[in-house]
């Protein structure tokens, strides 16, 4: 009895259900990319006003407010999708679907890698649609790369985003299997999600930060996966609205490194939540 | 013609908290037969069809299903049972042949086999022409049929039917009831649970009924309802009035009621032995017998007397409140 692709039965289930409903699909799709064409070019033209009298730190390449920010819209778009992910099996577990999978022989940590896999892919997706877009619209993204380091960049680039997102499918997976009903799940995602948002440089520098702000900022998951897409796709030392942004290979060592461990750490809480839920 | 027991259940417990929803239930299924148990809201009834499909965890008791112990070997135990779940539960977003293709995957069934399978199977339940409609747009008899499509889907030795009717219209049911005794007939071993006592009756080979957590009767339909020694005869006689004193002294009829043209007859035994029986007495004492009529119990009969009368959807919903976490069952 091979059960090892069990969680296979789960993703191809799971994406099944995520092409199928086409005006969520189409929205999951759109709304990153209306968020970095709005509020992207129209916070971009402010900060260009603002800085206008700034004279660039000499030597350091610059660049605009619109690049850097797209990195965080990357980084925001994998967050609430993940987030999002998860709560598949809040709805199972009300709808009774849940119960098909529970009286199965499939072991259960399967339905939350495939859950976890196919959050992935979601996220895959619409990361790769924001690049296409953003670099459409003036983002400048690899720019002067060669093919080769391009592909590299963009491997390192889904590399840092996938396992932040299993790590945030795993954690909403956890919550939807600990909750009851969808009753409150709004406010706790939303509890959640803005202090990672608000306390990370997504769409500001984090330098300014107060010293406990900027604390927990770099404990944050979100930061790290930003450092590591900005290193990816703008490079390792940069400028924009004044501010010197420089990281090291350790740098990116060290955000691996983070995000394994929250990725590792979410999933043996899935786990555990998962294994309490009793589904009848 | 008694086959070896395919499930056997002995000293069942089960609580939730302080709760015990099952006190004590033992009870054996045999292989080929279609088994219902019975009972009212809160019986604990779903408890244990809850811990034979291994969605509860077995508490205290032991439980052999298809060879296999429950405690030690699960996946075995889900391996050998097809399960349809009391309420819908279908996805409404799949088509047909999705959700059995879903269920054949998880069940790590090979491609082909899956392949042959699902439209075998489509056929049985006659939704071949369904195969790629969502459910959503499939109609109540067809979500069950499809149900019970996927819970045959993996060639189960025994079939669980939780409520497999509830909801559906009188010919849809009698349509239902034959696929059942189709499946049955193909050696599926049958688990029933309903409320209807018509079609406990009428697809049952035994039937247990359980009230306050325990096991209170189990017998075929026949049996149950002749141990409830309550079969009516009517007797339509030369002379009815002597009749009357025949009758009162034979000790097996109860009681004794006059109508128009005839006599009605509680009888404490089987009725269709006793009433040659009494037509022969009548006979012999110069009575001619015109007309007779007996009326056994129906199981709604056997039902209430063996659980009471009063109602159970208030109060003891203990039951339902501790298990219904997942919505509402157990209605």
């Amino acid at each position: 009895m091979r059960q090892w692709t069990g969680f296979l039965t789960i993703y191809w289930r799971d994406m099944l259900r995520f092409f199928r409903f086409k005006t969520l699909l189409f929205s999951s799709l759109v709304q990153p990319a209306l968020w970095l064409a709005f509020f992207g070019i129209a916070m971009s033209a402010n900060f260009a006003r603002l800085s206008s009298g700034m004279a660039p730190l000499p030597g350091i390449r610059e660049v605009r407010y619109l690049t850097f920010m797209a990195a965080g819209v990357i980084a925001l778009t994998t967050l609430f999708t993940s987030l999002f992910a998860g709560i598949v099996i809040l709805f199972d577990k009300n709808w009774g679907l849940m119960r098909e999978v529970m009286a199965s022989p499939l072991p259960r940590e399967h339905v939350i890698v495939g859950i976890g896999l196919s959050g992935m892919t979601k996220s895959f997706i619409q990361v790769s649609i924001i690049t296409v877009f953003g670099i459409l619209i003036g983002v400048e993204f690899f720019s002067g790369y060669t093919a080769v380091r391009i592909l590299a960049s963009l491997l390192g680039m889904f590399l840092f985003v996938g396992i932040f997102s299993l790590g945030f499918v795993f954690l909403s997976s956890a919550i939807a299997a600990s909750l009851e009903s969808p009753e409150g799940l709004q406010g706790i995602m939303t509890l959640l999600s803005l202090p990672l948002f608000f306390v990370s440089n997504a769409l500001y520098p984090a330098a300014a930060f107060p010293p406990a702000l900027n604390a927990l900022s770099a404990a944050n998951p979100l930061t790290h996966l930003i450092n590591g897409v900005r290193y990816f796709t703008i490079g390792p030392d940069f400028q924009v609205i004044g501010v010197h942004y420089a990281v090291t290979v350790q740098d990116m060592v060290l955000s691996l490194g983070v995000l394994v461990a929250f990725a590792a750490a979410m999933f043996g809480i899935a786990l555990w939540r998962f294994g309490k839920a009793v589904v009848t | 013609m008694e086959s070896p027991p395919i499930i056997e259940v002995s000293s069942l417990f089960h609580s939730y908290g302080e709760t015990e929803a099952v006190r004590g239930v033992s009870f054996s299924v045999r292989e080929g037969e279609i088994f219902s148990l019975l009972g009212p809201n809160g019986a604990g009834k779903s408890t244990v069809i809850n811990v034979l499909i291994t969605l509860l965890p077995l508490q205290k008791g032991t439980v052999t299903i298809a060879g296999y112990d429950l405690a030690r070997d699960p996946a075995h135990v889900r391996r050998s049972i097809g399960i349809v779940f009391q309420e819908v539960t279908l996805d409404r977003d799949m088509t047909c042949r999705e959700i059995l293709e879903f269920h054949g995957r998880l069940y790590q069934m090979p491609g082909a086999e899956r392949k042959a399978r699902i439209e075998e199977l489509l056929a049985l339940v006659e939704l071949e022409g369904k195969a790629d409609t969502l459910t959503r747009h499939l109609s109540g008899g067809m979500k069950r049929r499809l149900e019970i499509a996927r819970g045959l889907m993996t060639r189960p030795r025994i079939l669980f039917l939780d409520e497999p009717t509830i909801g559906l219209d009188p010919q849809t049911r009698r349509r239902m009831w034959d696929y059942i005794r189709a499946v049955n007939g193909e050696g599926t071993t049958i688990f029933l649970t309903t409320h209807y006592m018509d079609e406990a009756d009428s697809l049952s080979d035994r039937i247990s009924i359980m009230d306050h957590g325990t096991i209170v009767t189990t017998g075929t339909g026949w049996e149950l309802k002749n141990r409830l020694g309550e079969d009516v005869i009517y007797l339509e006689t030369s002379d009815n009035t002597r009749a009357r004193d025949v009758l009162l002294g034979v000790p097996d009829v109860g009681d004794l009621g006059e109508k128009s043209h005839g006599l009605l007859a509680t009888v404490r035994k089987d009725g269709t032995f006793l009433l040659p029986v009494l037509i022969e007495r009548l006979n012999s004492e110069g009575i001619r017998v015109n007309a007779v009529n007996l009326k056994k119990p129906s199981l709604d009969d056997v039902f209430v007397h063996y659980t009471g009368r009063e109602l159970r959807d208030e109060g003891r919903g203990q039951e339902t409140q501790h298990a219904g976490t997942a919505g509402g069952r157990s209605k």
